[in-house]
């Protein structure tokens, strides 16, 4: 244990981080909003789901600097009466959970893909490579909304709003996996043919074994990267979806919803409901897009331009 | 390259296909064209008759391939709420998010060159920096947030930009098949805000890569020999640099055209923008499963047109594509 931390101390990515500013910045930050998401019951002032915390008398109050705005509510309270602070909390917990699940099946799909398809070759990686360079053709956006129109109408409004968080996994999680799928199979094809499979096949080990326990595990620093990236697109598109009306519904709502619920009431001067969610989650995004880049570029500079 | 295009059409026919089949299985489970042809009254055994008529009773192949048959020969279906055949609803509307779509790739084309071209030759300068900083930040920001705040910002506060609908249009060939706004100044007002959003996303990307294409080219032989000849710094920036580093930007530009695409459902749904996207959502609400359907074969066929075209246009320029991208 003691040796393994001494050798992180030691190691290159320690070293960069340490000397970029930028980076340990947005890691601080990043992790303020992980153990805000984490302890959200426990932070928040008021729990938004509780129907007693509620009174519809406090709707549409301003944050507690401008004039009409309470100290029990921080930063206002949104149009349901619910604080807006506590609600933007649970929100953004709800956010992060959906997509960092989201990622993960991505990259269970993209893994299993890219790697049968990095691994077997022949016709076996001309049909899983075709597929997912066709879903790659379209936007993935594109490709979330037109699943989550579909489960809407085919589960109706009703029970999509129920089954809300694992149907939004479910959809960011087909429409992105064709970027990890590329990725490992490239990552796949260049070591297949380096000595040490070889000689794992020679000692006679099964197919899959070979895959999963010595090609994968040197896969692993590009999939690093790219999910830091997906993170940080998976929440992006959650928020869309659920600006759209095509995700968390308003009773629980993501900061997208929120921004949705907020924007109908932007026009009568309420700016609060939508601004503060929106910088909420700007400052997520941004922290991981940024986390993403330095990683990038620490790992592997060739892994992809632009 | 003739057997590079057939594969190219082949391919692009098969995911047509695909898409159709996607399509059709979708309306199939959940559609009910009895219900969106006839009113409450109607009686079950009638309502039964007409399924037999209509051949709904026949197995899912046979109507797969009627649909498809249909689907070439432009029928899409109707609409159910515009009671409508779907294809004329959307090419209605296509007009609107077309304009929105080339207001915002002008924009585009007008700011990035010249912030890209800049970035590159003077990558130190404070305007640079805070070019790059502020195109890290844009990447992060959600469309629908900038829509939001230019909304909030010069709709709500300034009162200086309309923030919703688009405006005043005119009929531009005199039948109804394009109503503009791009003649009247009023209709142009509306379309600002909407173009800039829409082009926010894309700018930073755009930004980015002319800056890194054009660094690239600066390091080339070739433009040194330009500086030892003693050409005039604009003629090697401009002509003997920028001309190399266009090849890749169109190709890209060409692609996310398309993109651009996806994101108007969600600046037409700030702005209330009577364009497709706008009339998917609608759709989407009101279970209209054959417009749906429609807006999803019609916005597929246009992404793997546009696909197809880049590729193969690529191809004629860059004969590796041909041999490698097999």
């Amino acid at each position: 244990m003691k040796r393994s931390i001494k050798r992180f101390k030691d190691s290159y990515l320690f070293y960069s981080f340490k000397n970029d500013k930028t980076a340990m910045a947005s890691f601080f930050l990043l992790a303020c909003f992980i153990i805000l998401s984490i302890t959200a019951p426990v932070v928040a002032p008021y729990n938004p789901y509780n129907a007693k915390n509620i009174d519809i008398m406090n709707s549409e109050l301003p944050p507690m600097w401008l004039d009409g705005g309470s100290s029990t509510f921080i930063l206002g309270t949104d149009n349901m009466g619910r604080d807006l602070l506590s609600t933007m909390i649970y929100g953004l917990r709800i956010s992060v959970v959906i997509g960092i699940c989201a990622v993960a099946l991505q990259a269970f799909i993209g893994i299993m893909m890219g790697l049968t398809a990095g691994y077997v070759g022949g016709k076996v990686d001309t049909v899983l490579m075709r597929i997912a360079d066709i879903q790659f053709s379209f936007p993935y956006l594109m490709v979330a909304i037109f699943i989550s129109a579909i489960f809407q109408v085919m589960f109706g409004v009703g029970s999509f709003e129920k089954l809300a968080v694992p149907l939004l996994v479910i959809i960011i999680g087909l429409s992105e996996w064709p970027v990890y799928a590329r990725t490992i199979r490239a990552a796949v094809m260049g070591e297949k043919n380096k000595e040490y499979v070889e000689a794992a096949r020679v000692i006679g080990l099964s197919r899959p074994v070979i895959m999963f326990r010595h090609i994968l595990p040197n896969t692993l620093t590009s999939v690093m990267v790219i999910s830091t990236i997906q993170v940080a697109n998976a929440v992006m598109s959650e928020a869309a979806l659920s600006f759209l009306g095509l995700g968390m519904p308003v009773t629980m709502p993501s900061l997208g919803s929120l921004i949705r619920e907020g924007f109908e009431y932007i026009f009568s001067g309420s700016w609060w409901i939508t601004i503060f969610p929106g910088i909420f989650l700007i400052l997520f995004v941004l922290v991981v897009n940024l986390l993403g880049d330095w990683l990038r570029d620490v790992l592997n500079p060739k892994l992809y331009k632009g | 390259m003739f057997a590079f295009i057939i594969r190219r059409i082949a391919q692009a026919i098969f995911v047509m296909l695909v898409i159709s089949l996607i399509g059709f299985a979708i309306k199939n489970k959940i559609g009910d064209p009895v219900r969106d042809m006839v009113g409450e009254r109607v009686t079950p055994q009638e309502r039964a008759q007409i399924r037999q008529k209509l051949g709904l009773n026949d197995p899912f192949i046979s109507q797969y391939i009627r649909f498809v048959d249909h689907a070439v020969h432009g029928d899409l279906g109707l609409s159910f709420f515009y009671k409508k055949p779907a294809l004329d609803v959307i090419i209605e509307k296509a007009p609107a998010t077309m304009e929105m779509v080339i207001g915002a790739g002008l924009l585009i084309i007008l700011i990035s060159l010249p912030l890209g071209i800049y970035t590159s030759l003077k990558p130190r300068t404070f305007f640079s920096r805070f070019v790059m900083g502020f195109s890290t930040l844009g990447v992060s920001v959600p469309v629908f947030l900038t829509a939001i705040m230019l909304i909030y910002i010069f709709g709500v506060q300034l009162h200086w930009l309309p923030s919703y609908g688009r405006g005043k249009t005119v009929d531009v060939f005199g039948n109804g098949w394009w109503m503009s706004g791009f003649f009247t100044a009023d209709g142009l007002k509306h379309l600002i805000l909407p173009c800039i959003s829409l082009a926010s996303i894309e700018l930073p990307l755009f930004i980015r890569l002319i800056r890194s294409e054009m660094m690239e080219v600066l390091e080339t032989d070739y433009i040194k020999y330009a500086w030892a000849k003693g050409l005039s710094p604009m003629r090697i920036w401009l002509v003997h640099a920028f001309k190399n580093t266009l090849l890749p930007v169109i190709t890209v530009f060409g692609v996310q055209i398309g993109i651009m695409f996806a994101f108007t459902i969600l600046t037409e749904t700030v702005f209330q923008w009577q364009g497709m996207g706008y009339m998917f959502l609608e759709a989407v609400e009101r279970s209209d499963t054959s417009l749906l359907i429609a807006y999803l074969v019609v916005v597929g066929s246009v992404f793997v047109i546009v696909n197809t075209v880049v590729d193969i246009i690529y191809g004629f320029i860059n004969p590796t594509i041909r041999i490698a991208g097999r």
